[in-house]
């Protein structure tokens, strides 16, 4: 654990009051600004972990520990965390700008206060046009982005994404990739990103964390080297890109062996 | 995230004429021919009836104290006019009271159901046992016990209406999306925040719902309340003319009071579909027509 630590779980544990393990012995640390995908099958507890590191769901054993943060009574830092849901999770009956002062309304900021960060986080994901818009009027991949601008209106230093871009088609998917990472760049967040494709997580993140399900555990921890900015086809093109996705596609595969036998 | 999406271009200035296959033209046509019908058809449909009943009675020659004709019914509508509007107006102050008090008392319990399950699970059975027993049945005990005959009768129109708002408004605090229930407890958000903006929200096209069958019902149940009353007390509701019109005979007036109850009852359904079109229609699926 060193002082670039953010997180740090150690042992961590779930198990569900119908017997399910879904998480066992996870013990990890993550370094400030990274971007770490968690690799598995469904089943592996991947989102049960995310759950875990944004204090929305307790751990049966371990500890969660913020090294470098102050923590409240109830364990949580005093920096914010958001999380982005496979889906927008937005709210239907409100604007695409009301959607997005939510996280500083509950905070008691008043929309004349709220309104350069809001209207900054929608630019910075191209929706500033569409602040008046309701959520049906947009597309899936604007939906996403809209739920995108809310996680970072609060300037978080953690973003928890769950399979954010599962539903969308392969176009809007790349394009929300690469979008990703430029903020990611910019806006120095460390990520954490729940993932079943091999090639979203060698292309996103520079550490890879694959894991197998019953129990739920790690049982590969990959660093990617390969340097950022990483736009486009020449990325996905290179042998260094094709060399990770098939040493992240061989761990996967031992993973999901490891899980058959059960 | 960078480039900005540009919105949708404006449509062309002249656009130019377009050309439609054989099915999407019987397809467009179909659909005008229904908007319109929608309209005709009802009245062509109530017209003919009117006449039918009408011709009716002349060929069968039916005493107008068993079946009175149409024309007889306008003209005793345009006779007891006065009579009828101040009973229409009793009525209705019954109908609105009732119904705004069911309201008020339906989203509050809702409300308190939301806060805790044990609540729930302790009264909802009183909230279904009123439903089921029908109020016929117990409006005298309520009469007996009750001094004011307007309280008596708001008591009776209460208990009608106020089980669609109770159900639906439970229903749907609890049909927030899971999702965002818990983004709201990453945030922090109060009890208080997460009703005002996620809870109260989500359940207010299950509400509305609940407002639609709740207003026919207010009016259903103060008609029930009044016949209940009968002439014994200060009856002046239109139940109050229907019962006296009935004792003297007076066919006429009794179809004239019945069909000013049913065009109240048309008129609040109407004001009840226009608020649910006026509180959804920017975002809720079911008010959102349908472009294909």
């Amino acid at each position: 654990m060193s002082d670039q630590t953010l997180l740090s779980l150690t042992q961590v544990g779930k198990t569900f009051s119908n017997g399910t393990v879904a998480l066992q012995g996870m013990s990890m640390d993550i370094a400030q600004g990274s971007f770490v995908s968690l690799l598995g099958p469904s089943g592996c507890g991947k989102s049960t972990a995310l759950k875990i590191i944004a204090g929305l769901g307790n751990m049966t054993t371990g500890t969660l520990n913020w090294p470098n943060a102050k923590v409240d009574r109830m364990g949580r830092p005093d920096h914010e965390i958001s999380f982005v849901f496979q889906e927008p999770t937005l709210m239907l009956w409100a604007t695409v700008f009301d959607n997005v002062w939510l996280p500083l309304r509950l905070k008691g900021i008043k929309k004349k206060a709220a309104l350069t960060a809001v209207n900054e986080a929608l630019e910075m994901v191209g929706l500033a046009a569409f602040s008046g818009s309701y959520p049906r009027e947009l597309s899936g991949g604007m939906k996403m982005r809209v739920s995108i601008a809310r996680a970072l209106v609060t300037r978080p230093k953690l973003l928890l994404m769950d399979e954010p871009f599962a539903a969308l088609d392969e176009i809007t998917r790349s394009k929300l990739n690469d979008d990703l990472l430029t903020l990611w760049q910019q806006l120095n967040w460390t990520v954490i990103f729940v993932t079943h494709s091999v090639f979203e997580s060698a292309y996103l993140s520079n550490r890879i964390v694959v894991m197998a399900s019953r129990p739920g555990r790690v049982v590969a921890d990959i660093n990617v080297d390969a340097p950022y900015p990483r736009r486009g086809d020449d990325f996905r093109n290179s042998a260094e890109y094709n060399a990770y996705c098939s040493q992240t596609s061989l761990a996967l595969h031992a993973a999901m062996q490891a899980g058959d036998h059960l | 995230m960078v480039e900005p999406v540009t919105p949708a271009p404006a449509p062309a200035p002249a656009p130019a004429p377009i050309i439609l296959d054989p099915v999407e033209m019987r397809k467009a046509r179909q659909a005008r021919n229904e908007r319109i019908g929608a309209w005709v058809l009802p009245i062509i449909v109530v017209v003919l009836s009117i006449l039918a009943w009408d011709r009716f009675v002349v060929v069968n020659d039916i005493p107008h104290y068993i079946i009175p004709r149409p024309g007889r019914v306008l003209q005793a509508l345009v006779e007891s006019w006065d009579i009828l509007m101040a009973s229409l107006g009793a009525t209705l102050i019954l109908t609105f009271s009732a119904l705004s008090i069911a309201i008020v008392g339906g989203v509050g319990l809702a409300i308190l159901f939301a806060q805790s399950k044990w609540i729930e699970m302790s009264f909802y059975p009183y909230a279904v046992i009123l439903q089921v027993t029908p109020i016929i049945a117990v409006a005298p005990l309520i009469f007996i016990w009750v001094d004011s005959t307007f309280v008596g009768l708001l008591i009776c129109a209460w208990i009608v209406a106020f089980f669609p708002i109770l159900s639906n408004t439970t229903l749907g605090l609890q049909s927030a999306d899971h999702n965002l229930v818990d983004m709201m407890k990453l945030y922090g958000a109060t009890r208080w925040q997460t009703l005002r903006f996620l809870r109260l929200p989500s359940a207010l096209p299950y509400f509305l719902g609940g407002l639609k069958i709740a207003g026919g019902l207010s009016l259903i149940g103060a008609i029930v309340a009044e016949f209940v009353a009968g002439t014994g007390g200060a009856g002046s509701g239109l139940a109050f003319r229907i019962l006296e019109a009935s004792y003297r005979l007076n066919i006429p007036r009794m179809f004239a009071a019945i069909l000013l109850i049913s065009f109240t009852g048309i008129l609040i359904f109407m004001f009840m579909t226009f608020l649910s079109w006026l509180f959804l229609h920017k975002w809720h699926e079911s008010a959102i027509k349908r472009e294909s």
